[in-house]
């Protein structure tokens, strides 16, 4: 049986039953359905992931060294949490240690932050924005510019001048259909000068990144943002990624001397970096990944049985056909890779269709929610070969039935 | 008479016996088909159905024989069997020199396609394919291509006058024509041997005479034709008949003394 025949075949055959092939189909589109929504939305997320969200808070090649991690996703016992609030702060004159032990070349920043009411007087009421105090390189190790004004001046860092450049939200609320530059705003009773509004830094899940104003670390908005002497990050960037883990290794050795850590004891800070933080994310995309492939598997495992069913029915329905073909020279292999292909055809029209609805299921989830969906070019062939995949399965006992029905018998049949 | 000339050497009796009783033995490339003591018992729900009780027939090259026999005289079987749609359960049975008695299913099928050309007395065609494409069929099986295949389709069709109906499906066709497009597809392979089962029992008695000369013709034309019938009309076109009876060969005689018998002279 030539193999562009047999598919022909299964093809006009579901031609002529729309409605019945519709209904053999569905379970196998379904699963595949959900099986390429889902694979758009993880690789969409874990896209938007890496690029994106973790991208704005952490910069390139860089690493923070902070008391606690920033971020903590997962399975924690009281232990764990106990340990952390054991933790001493990093302190302002951590900064001169650990900073003189880099080597040249590499870019550090201390890194302040807490959320303050901010206010100003074109808008009556106050509203809260992230303000982070930072020393001289932070724009530069986030290569943040501003898109109206200006960043700070040496002097201004020097001296701790009340000046703030501020992102885009704040400069919309604050300032409404005005240039913010050379204006106020106020923040607990002291008025800051905005001397540049940055570039619009995007969002991650309806989380905005432009609700902040930076000021000089030695500014008085520092005694708001953090106790005295106390700092949240030291926010450190190699030229290259290779330079990297061994300057880690020396900030970690200068910590540990500094909190007197004994060989036995651990770290009682953290240095965290892009990686760690996408580790939250990787366990996340874990259980979604199971949850993408056994819901499909349902749908593919109940499309299998109406396929192998239908199969069943279609080789009782030509008993006579079998016959025929048997008498005139057909094999048992013959016979058996003309039902295969059928049953694999008709199985993997059902998984385009699957692989169409999915795609556009993915859009659509994309187009209404904040997930954003990326279509894998990989998962359409995946979808298809899973589809002839399961036709392939399913048709098996059946085609095996009908390559061992005697030829007399079956000749005989009406 | 033309006739007779064409009857005489298929009286070679004495041949035939010599033929028969070389048991074990491979016969010479004249014999088409040689069976030895063939037996088909059935087990039917404990009960032994003995269809075939030993049926020795030998068949020349360019005979045209009729079985015939009432129902349950194992026609039916013994045409399976000579068809290699079955095997029997005793004795050996020679298909154009190969010992095909033992043989497996797909062995069987490889049989079938290259030796034998099956006329059914319900045509048997794909309701769904064109008449082209069902005289194709067993080309598509033997492996030839495509192009091949089309050109000796439609040569097959030509033989049988069916050339302005090849792209028509069976159900736009005659009785006759759909018998006619079955003995094209029988012909298409160059089979040893056409076989017909009851090839006029579902046709009206114009149309069985047109689909008897077609038949005649090619024995004519030197093709093998073995037709098996329970119509006496029909069996005296063949040039030998073999009448069974309880699963035994009854009779085998020249056609000239089985219309002697039936007095349908």
């Amino acid at each position: 049986m030539p193999f562009f025949e047999a598919i022909r075949l299964a093809l006009q055959q579901i031609w002529v039953q729309k409605l019945k092939s519709f209904f053999t189909l569905l379970g196998v589109m379904i699963g595949v359905t959900f099986l390429i929504a889902v694979v758009s939305i993880v690789g969409g997320m874990s896209r938007y992931m890496t690029e994106q969200l973790v991208g704005k808070i952490m910069a390139v090649n860089s690493f923070e060294l902070r008391h606690r991690p920033n971020i903590n996703i997962g399975d924690h016992d009281d232990n764990y949490w106990r340990e952390l609030r054991r933790r001493p702060r990093i302190k302002e004159s951590d900064i001169e240690p650990v900073t003189s032990a880099l080597p040249n070349g590499v870019l550090w920043a201390a890194v302040g932050y807490d959320n303050l009411a901010a206010s100003s007087r074109y808008v009556a009421k106050p509203k809260g924005v992230t303000a982070f105090t930072v020393t001289d390189d932070y724009f530069t190790i986030k290569r943040m510019a501003p898109v109206n004004g200006r960043l700070f001046s040496p002097q201004e860092f020097e001296r701790g001048m009340p000046v703030i450049v501020i992102g885009q939200d704040v400069a919309n609320y604050f300032f409404p259909a005005l240039d913010p530059v050379g204006r106020e705003l106020t923040i607990r009773g002291i008025p800051y000068q905005v001397v540049g509004v940055m570039e619009k830094q995007g969002s991650a899940f309806g989380i905005s990144f432009d609700k902040f104003i930076v000021a000089p670390h030695k500014s008085p908005i520092n005694r708001f943002v953090n106790a005295h002497g106390v700092i949240d990050a030291i926010m450190i960037q190699t030229p290259s990624r290779e330079g990297m883990l061994s300057t880690m290794e020396t900030v970690r050795q200068v910590m540990r001397a500094r909190h007197g850590l004994r060989p036995s004891q651990k770290d009682d800070f953290e240095l965290e970096t892009s990686d760690s933080a996408l580790e939250f994310w990787n366990k996340i995309k874990s259980y979604l990944v199971i949850a993408g492939v056994a819901l499909p598997a349902i749908g593919l495992v109940v499309g299998a049985i109406v396929i192998m069913n239908i199969m069943l029915v279609a080789v009782a329905e030509r008993t006579r056909e079998i016959g025929i073909r048997k008498s005139l020279g057909a094999r048992r292999r013959d016979i058996m890779s003309q039902f295969l292909v059928e049953s694999a055809t008709l199985s993997t029209v059902g998984a385009a269709f699957g692989v169409a609805t999915g795609f556009a299921f993915a859009k659509l989830i994309a187009a209404v929610t904040p997930l954003p969906a990326a279509v894998e070019l990989w998962s359409v062939f995946v979808g298809v070969g899973i589809g002839a995949g399961v036709g392939i399965v399913a048709g098996a006992y059946p085609a095996s039935r009908a390559s061992r029905l005697d030829p007399i018998t079956a000749l005989r049949a009406e | 008479m033309s006739r007779e000339t064409i009857e005489a050497p298929l009286g070679a009796t004495a041949e035939r016996q010599a033929v028969l009783a070389t048991s074990g033995e491979a016969p010479g490339k004249d014999w088409v088909i040689v069976t030895r003591g063939i037996k088909r018992e059935y087990d039917m729900g404990g009960e032994i159905v003995r269809a075939l009780r030993g049926v020795d027939l030998a068949i020349q090259r360019n005979e045209y024989v009729a079985i015939m026999g009432p129902s349950g005289s194992g026609k039916s079987t013994l045409m399976n069997v000579i068809g290699c749609l079955d095997t029997p359960s005793e004795g050996e049975y020679w298909l154009n020199g190969t010992r095909v008695s033992s043989m497996s299913d797909d062995a069987l099928a490889r049989v079938r396609n290259k030796e034998i050309g099956f006329v059914f007395q319900t045509f048997n065609l794909l309701p769904r394919a064109t008449a082209l494409h069902n005289v194709e069929l067993p080309l598509v099986y033997a492996g030839v291509s495509a192009v091949e295949r089309k050109k000796r389709a439609r040569e097959a069709l030509s033989r049988v006058q069916l050339d302005g109906r090849m792209e028509h499906r069976p159900n736009e066709l005659s009785g006759g024509q759909r018998q006619r497009v079955a003995i094209a597809r029988a012909l298409v392979n160059n089979p040893s041997i056409l076989l017909a089962d009851e090839p006029t029992g579902n046709l009206d008695s114009t149309t069985s005479e047109e689909i008897m000369r077609v038949f005649e013709s090619l024995a004519d034309q030197g093709q093998t034709v073995i037709m098996v019938t329970h119509e006496p009309d029909i069996a005296q076109h063949a040039r030998r008949v073999v009448v069974l009876r309880d699963g035994l060969i009854a009779s085998d005689d020249r056609r000239s003394a089985f219309v002697e018998k039936l007095g349908l002279a």
